[in-house]
């Protein structure tokens, strides 16, 4: 397929002696949105920590299989992490902004990454990140002050923006509103609604109306296995599997 | 004899608790309720009421007893007309015979009197303090028992008694700190009494000599501490030196970098550093590394003192290490993973990371870690009495002689002294000038962690 963005093939994921991903395969298409759902503790955030190397973090994190983004390879020693990195973006379960002003959160990719010559593009950068966070008009006077003093919905589109300012291609989210309340949960999901014509989304949700409301995707896993991946109308009104079937339905999870 | 009241008392306590247990057991079955507590609670209640009393007793008598026979003895003691006496010559005199009569020979009829009225007033004592001490656990227990009725809330009174008894623990560390700020203020208000503030904290000549016979004028002392602080600092300086790269480098290799089976040797290790007794330290200093400093000072051409500050420096700042490794250490380790995730996800690789999240995050506990290091280091008495030498020196060379404030006070206090010149006084003066700094110290090191704090959260 011409615009498959990540092709996994037969990931297997051991924290120690236990098995946490059984043969995980899966392609995931260019400027879509994918939802990951399934019950705790099933591997999806295993898999989506896969995608960016974050399993490197944890020591008796073993991986195995295959996994190519834009046809690379980045399951295997050579893989230049940093920059695999820089082109995945991550948010995180809980907003994570850096102690330092919102300003300083939104310009530490674009610095490190070396990607500006002078204050005016790096200016230009984070209010344009802000402005595709859709965070700016709320913060614009008040670059300065700490990311941490914003409420939590804030902080998580500061996150967004944070990612976007490094210009990725993909964009991973683990569980983005689980931390949230109703109405800054919808902000976000409107958020990556707009998102999804820039970038290529897969959201972790546990939350069976949020992957309906915003993915065009939807994968399910139970017990670290992938058990049906399809459209998302397809899958939440006609599934072929029994066991997503139960999940939909609220049977078990 | 205290030594068989507390056995008393013990036989008393355990007596009562079997007692109170014995008791609302059978008060209750006697109303056929349910005790509202354990009996275990009320046992423990007839208990404390027969403890603490007796222990109240216990204290005072072991505190007074002493004084109060001795002011007896020597107010009914017969004096002779004419004689001068030294009171406490004679009360040692007269417990002396008391203690054992064979001193008796050839003492005067009177201090033989009044070692006999010693004596009785003794064995009074101890009769009236076993007396006491039954007769007051008896009426503990007895009020105690009034109350082991089955609708008595045990529990709920031992609860509050249990709350007093921690007050009262935690109020005893602070008084021992109010008492001992105020005995140096008022030493050092005697001490100043005899030399100006000014001299003391401006003047740079510390000759801390005094007159031994009156009018002797060759040996009038001077006490500018100018000298002694800036040793104390020149040294202090030396030492965080040494101290803040080495410690802060070493936090962040066991932190970030170490694997979890380096961190739980290398920590430990570590750690054992600051348990070295500094007097080790100190004769290391001396032995070994002063020799070194000074062959080294010669060999680039400077004259280096056999003890200077830059050895007694560069040792104490190996012994505090440990704090600032092992307390930035924690800190950097509490630094919420999130943040490590959230740099490392934009592509940061470790050094940025480190460099531009995590320490800036922690820095306020590494700003108090270091703050404390250096209080220790101000603090720190042997390694700078052996290694550093006694010669109030006014330098920033680090190969000299200088000397410290700790030093100095140890200095005073050297010999048999009485606490009624200067030269001994000095130490106290010294001492509340070491207090005054170190809490400043720790004032600021709360407000730059109070303020991080606010900012970062």
């Amino acid at each position: 397929m011409s615009n498959s963005k990540i092709l996994a093939n037969g990931v297997d994921v051991y924290y120690g002696s236990k098995q946490a991903l059984f043969g995980i395969s899966m392609d995931i298409k260019e400027k879509e949105v994918t939802a990951l759902i399934g019950p705790s503790g099933c591997g999806k955030s295993t898999f989506l920590r896969c995608i960016n190397r974050m399993n490197d973090l944890i020591e008796i994190c073993k991986v195995s299989g295959s996994i190519k983004v834009d046809n690379e390879e980045i399951i295997s020693e050579k893989t230049d992490v940093v920059s695999l990195r820089s082109k995945i973006g991550m948010v995180f379960q809980k907003p994570n902004p850096f102690p330092k002003s919102i300003f300083d959160n939104v310009a530490y990719g674009p610095t490190i990454h070396g990607l500006v010559d002078s204050k005016n593009e790096l200016e230009e950068i984070v209010h344009s990140s802000l402005k595709k966070a859709g965070l700016f008009d709320e913060v614009k006077d008040r670059l300065n002050e700490p990311g941490t003093s914003l409420s939590g919905g804030q902080q998580q589109r500061l996150c967004i923006a944070r990612a976007i300012a490094v210009n990725p291609e993909i964009i991973l989210m683990d569980e983005p509103c689980s931390a949230l309340d109703p109405i800054a949960t919808a902000i976000i999901e409107e958020l990556i609604d707009e998102l999804r014509l820039n970038y290529t989304i897969i959201i972790v949700t546990h939350s069976m109306q949020q992957a309906a409301r915003v993915s065009q995707k939807t994968c399910f896993f139970h017990l670290g296995e992938l058990i049906e991946t399809g459209e998302t109308n397809k899958i939440f009104t006609n599934p072929d599997n029994t066991k997503t079937q139960d999940y939909i339905t609220g049977r078990f999870g | 004899m205290f030594f068989w009241s507390l056995v008393l008392i013990a036989v008393g306590i355990f007596s009562s608790f079997i007692y109170g247990r014995s008791r609302i057991k059978l008060n209750s079955k006697k109303q056929g309720t349910k005790s509202k507590s354990l009996p275990n609670y009320y046992a423990q209640y007839v208990l404390m009421w027969c403890l603490f009393p007796a222990l109240i007793v216990y204290f005072s008598w072991a505190i007074f007893q002493e004084q109060i026979i001795q002011n007896i003895v020597i107010s009914n003691f017969e004096y002779i007309e004419g004689a001068v006496y030294n009171e406490g010559l004679l009360l040692a005199e007269i417990r002396n015979v008391a203690n054992n009569p064979s001193f008796a020979d050839g003492k005067s009829i009177e201090i033989i009197n009044a070692a006999a009225h010693y004596s009785s007033l003794r064995q009074i004592s101890q009769i009236s303090f076993y007396t006491s001490i039954i007769i007051i656990m008896l009426l503990g227990a007895l009020y105690a028992s009034q109350k082991l009725k089955p609708e008595f809330h045990a529990q709920h009174t031992i609860e509050k008694y249990i709350q007093y008894i921690l007050i009262f623990c935690s109020s005893v560390a602070i008084f021992t700190t109010i008492g001992i700020v105020f005995s140096l203020i008022f030493e050092s208000l005697r001490f100043f009494a005899e030399v100006s503030i000014f001299e003391f904290l401006f003047s740079t000549e510390w000759y801390p000599f005094i007159p031994i016979r009156e009018g002797q004028t060759a040996a009038e002392g001077s006490f500018g501490a100018v000298p002694i602080f800036a040793g104390t600092f020149l040294v202090m300086v030396v030492a965080m030196c040494v101290a803040a790269p080495l410690g802060l480098l070493t936090a962040i290799y066991l932190a970030e970098y170490a694997s979890q089976r380096v961190r739980k040797i290398v920590k430990p290790l570590l750690e054992i550093l600051a348990g070295i007794p500094t007097i080790v330290y100190g004769f290391f200093a001396f032995v070994s590394v002063a020799p070194f400093v000074k062959a080294f000072g010669q060999s680039i051409g400077i004259d280096a003192s056999p003890t200077s500050a830059l050895a007694a420096g560069m040792v104490m700042g190996v012994m505090i290490i440990p704090f600032i490794s092992s307390l930035s250490d924690d800190v950097i380790n509490s630094v919420p993973q999130s943040l490590r995730e959230a740099s490392l996800g934009i592509g940061a690789n470790k050094a940025e990371t480190i460099k531009k999240v995590i320490l800036p995050a922690a820095l306020p506990g590494i700003v108090g870690a270091f703050l404390l290091a250096i209080s220790r280091a101000i603090g720190e008495t042997m390694i700078v009495v052996v290694a550093a030498g006694t010669a109030p020196n006014l330098t920033g060379n680090p190969f000299e002689n200088v000397t410290t404030v700790t030093v100095q006070i140890v200095v005073a206090l050297i010999g048999d002294q009485e606490f009624d010149n200067p030269r001994t006084l000095s130490a106290f003066a010294l001492g509340l000038v070491l207090f005054v700094i170190t809490l400043f110290l720790n004032i600021i090191a709360l407000q730059i962690v109070k303020r991080y704090r606010e900012r970062y959260e």
